[in-house]
């Protein structure tokens, strides 16, 4: 019995707008509306509603038997309300099928749980709020921001509730073990672990388009037999990736629509497959063994560590002093404030900052606004600054330099 | 494989980038095997010691024909400089006149030397080109460091000169730009064919003097450098307003302007009517060494041109660890970085930017050393390399 888990990241980020060094002390908007709203505008019209118009009807068409996972970041969601307001409904419409499953993550996609473990569980109850809210929808299974994980994060999914959790299935954590099966974390034990099968992931996500790559072109019909291979010694084929995956990275006329709309009957002509959510995985299969993850592991770049966000200097930096301001926004108690700063926490911030990418250019550019990552840094130090000031003022208490 | 070469300059008499690639180019040219015959004004004095090395050993032969000539040269200059001669019947009466006159010299030793191919560095040299292609009839190779509309940022410009640059593009076999920049000013203005021009980009060479100083200056102060020739192509006027908005929210900081030029007394009055004059000091034109000490003094280098070909320069500051602002109006811009970069007229962005590298030190500290990294890939290998596959092409076509 094979199970495919497809679950899918939805999330843009609050750009930021360039902000000169002598705008500092003027208090201007610190965020980009036009370009966002272009951006989701952009992305709805290319992924979004003609991507989830096909999730609905393959489900239809399977009897359900079609189902995937997503997970919507609340900043992604503030932004659809305003712009894009179809989206919600389409996804409302998603959701009410019952064979669609929404999880729950940071809702400013940040990664407070490296800097504060307060922060990042009312960041997390924001997120399950909202989803409530939107979809009337109480999320079970937990994703840290780009599958950011260690034994400490499972540790506090288990405490806020979660029955599961999604990491990356790093090689230097798995060793010979097969990421397609359930896990348990270490010294959790009521929360199980699912890993991310990042051959097959990206087989979709990066490769599908690469003319150079050897299995070029990829069919429904091929992608179906590497699953099948899998039956026999494997239980669940965890497909994590970004949701622009389908029509933004991946273009129409490249054929990922196409591929999507015959994958499910591809993969189902084998008896013994099925589609999964996270949820109906950790029910249906047993934990085979605990895992340990000491440190922090993400899905990106080939490292599938931190250095993408952390990697240099600048980057440690900025979030450093980002949440050196903690104690000053929360004791001013002043939500717009406190909305900023957490908008700021947003990891695509430093994300933009990241040079060890940079020398060759690369596809992580997608979506970058700026054309260095010492522009986004310059940018951020200035918003930052300005809003240290803001802060001083608001929270009539001396924020440090 | 024996090139005849013509050029103007070498360090450390030269007074711009010209110099410092012709010497670069041909240290590596000479290591990989080429023969070079290289053709100089008179004037120059080949006082480096690694020059005269490479000349020493039979790598390359020096030829000299008298003249008068300098390159970046104007016709005032010329009648200016004709007077401090000894001899000054010899030379040509004007600017034009010499070139005419060189260009015959040149052929003369086209007739004596045995060579493969031609390879000129800028206008001065294309009649000289010319002159050898239609004497012995082998290939000619331009190499296009900077155009006469660069040099005077598209006004007032020598119809003279641009004749003689359309001329011998026009003429030459191939022609090298040394950058992509450079090649679509030649296929705009000069209506050259893509296909006939290779783009080359500079490099950087690293033999260097290091030694370590403490300067006094940097006790009290932060600095920020412009190095040039003070010329309207190389946005020196920008600089100093930049300073100026700069000085309006950073104290403790000093603009040093290293360099001489026919600018250089309105930017001095520029700085005294903006009221910064005790905050720019004139560094005038300086020797190699203390080039060196300017570029290590540093904490910002700004290269603010208006029309840069290429710009050796924004590579010698990283070579010594300083990061560098660049106009987006330079060659360099395409293959770096690791740098930051600006409009030239931006004076806002590029004020901005300086106060962001000298407040922010994690900013500084990443550009100081991938910078550094960067710049350690341009070896004078790479274009040689690409200057001999164009050798290659044109001797197989016959």
């Amino acid at each position: 019995m094979v199970s495919v888990c497809f679950y899918f990241q939805v999330h843009q980020p609050p750009r930021l707008r360039k902000y000169s060094v002598f705008e500092i002390g003027h208090h201007n908007g610190y965020f980009d509306e036009h370009k966002n709203e272009a951006i989701i505008k952009k992305v709805t019209h290319k992924c979004y509603l003609p991507t989830n118009n096909l999730v609905l009807d393959l489900i239809n068409k399977t009897d359900g038997k079609f189902k995937v996972a997503y997970s919507m970041t609340g900043i992604v969601l503030e932004q659809l309300e305003k712009y894009s307001p179809k989206v919600i409904d389409s996804f409302r419409e998603l959701v009410d099928t019952g064979c669609v499953e929404i999880l729950d993550e940071t809702y400013h996609h940040t990664l407070s749980c490296l800097y504060s473990k307060e922060e990042f569980m009312e960041q997390v109850e924001m997120h399950n709020k909202k989803i409530r809210h939107l979809f009337n929808y109480k999320p079970k299974v937990f994703r840290n921001t780009e599958l950011v994980y260690n034994n400490d994060v499972a540790a506090l999914a288990a405490k806020m509730g979660y029955k599961g959790i999604l990491a990356e299935g790093a090689d230097h954590i798995l060793g010979w073990r097969s990421p397609n099966f359930v896990y348990r974390p270490k010294d959790s034990s009521n929360i199980k672990l699912l890993l991310k099968n990042y051959r097959l992931s990206d087989d979709i996500a990066f490769r599908f388009s690469e003319k150079g790559w050897k299995e070029f072109p990829l069919t429904a019909e091929k992608y179906a037999n590497w699953i099948n291979a899998i039956n026999g010694n494997g239980n669940v084929v965890n497909l994590f990736m970004d949701y622009e995956t389908f029509g933004e990275h991946q273009w129409e006329d490249k054929g990922i629509f196409e591929f999507l709309k015959h994958l499910p009957h591809e993969i189902l002509k084998h008896k013994d497959n099925d589609f999964t959510t996270p949820s109906e995985a950790i029910q249906k299969y047993d934990a085979v063994a605990e895992l340990d993850f000491p440190h922090f592991v993400s899905w990106a770049d080939v490292e599938r560590d931190m250095s993408a966000w952390l990697g240099n200097k600048m980057q440690q930096e900025a979030i450093k002093e980002i949440y050196n301001l903690e104690p000053y926004v929360k004791l001013s108690k002043n939500p717009a404030l406190l909305d900023e700063w957490r908008k700021l926490q947003t990891s695509d911030h430093f994300y933009y900052m990241c040079t060890k990418w940079f020398n060759d250019g690369d596809v992580h550019k997608y979506f970058n606004p700026y054309d260095s990552p010492y522009e986004a840094f310059i940018t951020y130090m200035n918003i930052l600054n300005d809003f240290r000031i803001k802060a001083n003022k608001l929270g009539e208490v001396k924020v440090g330099e | 494989m024996k090139v005849l070469m013509f050029g103007w300059e070498f360090p450390p008499l030269s007074s711009g980038g010209l110099g410092t690639a012709c010497y670069g180019l041909t240290k590596s040219l000479s290591k990989k095997g080429v023969k070079i015959t290289f053709v100089l004004p008179y004037s120059f004095d080949a006082d480096n010691a690694d020059f005269v090395k490479l000349v020493a050993a039979g790598k390359i032969k020096v030829r000299k024909i008298a003249s008068a000539l300098q390159p970046y040269m104007s016709s005032q200059e010329y009648k200016k400089s004709l007077g401090k001669k000894p001899e000054p019947k010899i030379y040509g009466s004007t600017l034009f006149d010499e070139v005419r006159r060189y260009t015959l010299a040149a052929e003369k030793i086209a007739e004596e030397e045995d060579f493969d191919i031609i390879h000129c560095h800028d206008w001065m040299t294309f009649g000289a080109g010319i002159g050898a292609k239609r004497k012995k009839n082998k290939p000619l190779v331009l190499h296009v460091h900077a155009t006469e509309l660069d040099r005077t940022g598209g006004h007032q410009v020598n119809q003279y000169v641009y004749d003689l640059e359309r001329q011998g593009m026009h003429k030459a076999d191939k022609i090298i730009a040394v950058s992509n920049f450079t090649k679509n000013k030649m296929m705009t203005h000069y209506s050259i064919p893509s296909e006939k021009i290779k783009v080359v980009h500079n490099a950087v060479d690293f033999s260097q003097h290091y030694y370590d100083e403490n300067f006094e200056l940097k006790k009290t102060d932060k600095v920020v450098l412009f190095l040039g020739r003070v010329t309207l192509q190389k946005g020196p006027d920008y600089f100093v307003h930049a300073a100026k908005k700069v000085l309006e929210h950073e104290k403790n900081v000093k603009f040093i302007i290293a360099g001489s030029g026919d600018m250089e007394p309105f930017i001095i009055e520029k700085a005294a009517e903006l009221g910064i004059a005790d905050r720019v000091l004139f560094a005038g034109f300086l020797n190699p060494d203390d080039v060196e000490r300017a570029y290590k003094m540093a904490d910002v280098y700004v290269m603010p041109s208006v029309s840069e070909p290429f710009g050796i320069t924004a590579l010698e500051a990283m070579k010594f660890k300083t990061p560098s602002i660049v106009s987006n109006q330079s060659g360099v811009s395409e293959v770096i970085r690791h740098c930051l970069k600006t409009d030239f007229w931006d004076i806002d962005e590029m004020s901005s930017k300086i106060i962001a590298l000298l407040r922010y030190n994690p900013l500084h500290e990443a550009l100081k050393e991938s910078g550094y990294s960067e710049v350690k890939k341009f070896s004078w290998d790479i274009p040689a390399d690409k200057c001999i596959d164009v050798y290659n092409e044109l001797i197989s076509k016959g």
